[in-house]
């Protein structure tokens, strides 16, 4: 993990000094290990606080929908999951392509600081990682003991890039990807909404989920009206939030890359990601398998159809 | 629910296209066929479209079910609208479904502007089902009830 930051700081580097970037979307060192935030390095300078290690889980192409707006090119750097959605934000024309220099970087997964406090690690001040290991505070952990939700079933590859910096070094996924949903798909509508209820009641809508993910890119967003009767914050029931992610998880449908980026920052801890992979395995049985932002021009699967497709009466094998 | 002399009856919102189901509604009418009177129609352009908000606000504000009518597929009068609403409520209702939310609350039916009858046929069949569920708790919200 080392080399590959020495070597992004490299290439951070010749391209800001050769004048072919003026900006560089990376990720900053924080006060304690674990607190790396996404950043804009505007010179060779202020690369001293570039990091990238174990804990960069943040997705940084939504970052670009207001960057890449600005005047000067903006070289970023793209692990797999983000390169899905840095291709969805090509095609629905929320990024200027020609203001961004992508460099795609191999990923191994990256660790979830709250599974690191439930192994007693509060504060990290010192961290190193293998492919399959990681060693915070001289502490070894496996991989599946503590990276985030979404990295323990990618299979996500790089994409579109201008250039990479990979050592070959590539996780193999431990989960399938739709275990859970398939899950709750068995259980009775009752067990269901109980588990539904249980989760969705600890929303304090705070809107993280709608704030980090890349697929949410509406400069007026239907929660932000006031009119819309979904808005407002005063809860006489505690299962009242469902309607605000029935609603959230409908509008990314066919356009949700899966880049597991809600469930990541839920302070709450809300398996978010459970509903937009309902959408998905949907989609993948009833309209065929489809991977948002895999490519840039294809049609989604929401604004397609064929003659022939099923009717909602069957969706559940008859009335 | 809506309360009718102290007894409770279900309520129903049914979004007809103005193309083919609410002229269907208005044959089962003039040919004298019933149905239950707590469907409340609601006249669209198209199945198209119904956004799922509309749904989710319908039960929000009361009702116990709600049923989408359109054109047949191929029938459309724009042509293509109701693809899309069959890959759009499709989804949906699974959806509503994975989160214990009762599969019967929710249907869509192909009815024609010829076809009074089944039109008559649909509504009470659902009314039916949907007054055996009873009142709607799980998409409630207390803030729109009595």
């Amino acid at each position: 993990m080392q080399r590959l930051k020495t070597a992004m700081i490299e290439k951070a580097t010749a391209l800001l000094t050769s004048g072919e970037v003026s900006k560089v979307l990376g990720w900053k060192k924080g006060e304690l290990g674990f607190d790396v935030e996404p950043a804009v390095f505007t010179s060779v300078d202020s690369l001293v606080d570039f990091t990238y290690d174990a804990f960069c889980g943040a997705n940084l192409s939504k970052y670009l929908v207001e960057e890449s707006k600005k005047e000067g090119k903006i070289l970023v750097f793209l692990k797999p999951c983000d390169s899905y959605s840095f291709n969805q934000l090509i095609k629905e024309h929320r990024i200027k392509k020609e203001n961004v220099y992508t460099v795609g970087i191999e990923c191994q997964g990256k660790v979830d600081p709250y599974k690191l406090k439930e192994n007693g690690i509060e504060f990290v001040t010192d961290a190193s990682e293998t492919v399959d290991t990681v060693t915070v505070n001289g502490k070894e952990f496996k991989k599946e003991e503590i990276i985030l939700g979404k990295c323990l079933t990618c299979t996500k590859k790089l994409l579109s890039y201008d250039d990479v910096i990979s050592f070959n070094e590539k996780r193999e996924p431990s989960l399938d990807r739709f275990e859970m949903v398939k899950k709750l798909e068995a259980m009775t509508a009752d067990e269901r909404y109980a588990f539904w209820k249980d989760q969705l009641s600890n929303c304090i809508r705070c809107n993280a989920c709608r704030n980090v993910c890349p697929a949410c890119t509406c400069t007026k967003c239907v929660f932000d009206n006031d009119n819309s009767g979904i808005a407002s914050k005063a809860n006489s029931d505690s299962f009242e939030e469902k309607m605000f992610h029935i609603i959230r998880a409908f509008h990314v449908a066919g356009r949700c890359t899966d880049c597991g980026e809600c469930s990541r920052v839920c302070p709450q801890h809300i398996p978010l990601h459970l509903l937009n992979r309902k959408f998905i395995s949907d989609i993948d049985r009833l309209y065929g398998e489809y991977q948002a932002g895999e490519d840039t021009e294809s049609k989604g699967p929401l604004t397609n159809y064929t003659t022939g497709d099923v009717d909602p009466s069957d969706v559940f094998g008859g009335k | 629910m809506q309360e009718m002399n102290n007894e409770k009856k279900p309520l129903i919102v049914a979004f007809c296209c103005n193309w083919c189901s609410y002229a269907g509604a208005d044959l089962a009418g003039s040919s004298r066929l019933s149905y239950p009177a707590d469907v409340k129609i609601i006249r669209v352009p198209c199945s198209c479209r119904v956004n799922p908000m509309f749904i989710l606000k319908a039960f929000q504000r009361g009702a116990d079910g709600v049923i989408i009518c359109g054109c047949h597929p191929g029938d459309c009068h724009y042509t293509t609208g109701n693809y899309y609403a069959r890959r759009r409520m499709s989804l949906l209702f699974s959806m509503l479904d994975y989160l214990g939310i009762e599969r019967e609350r929710t249907r869509v039916e192909w009815v024609s502007a010829a076809e009074g009858a089944k039109f008559s046929a649909v509504m009470n069949d659902f009314a039916g089902k949907i007054a055996e569920l009873g009142e709607n708790k799980r998409l409630e919200d207390l803030r729109c009830k009595d």
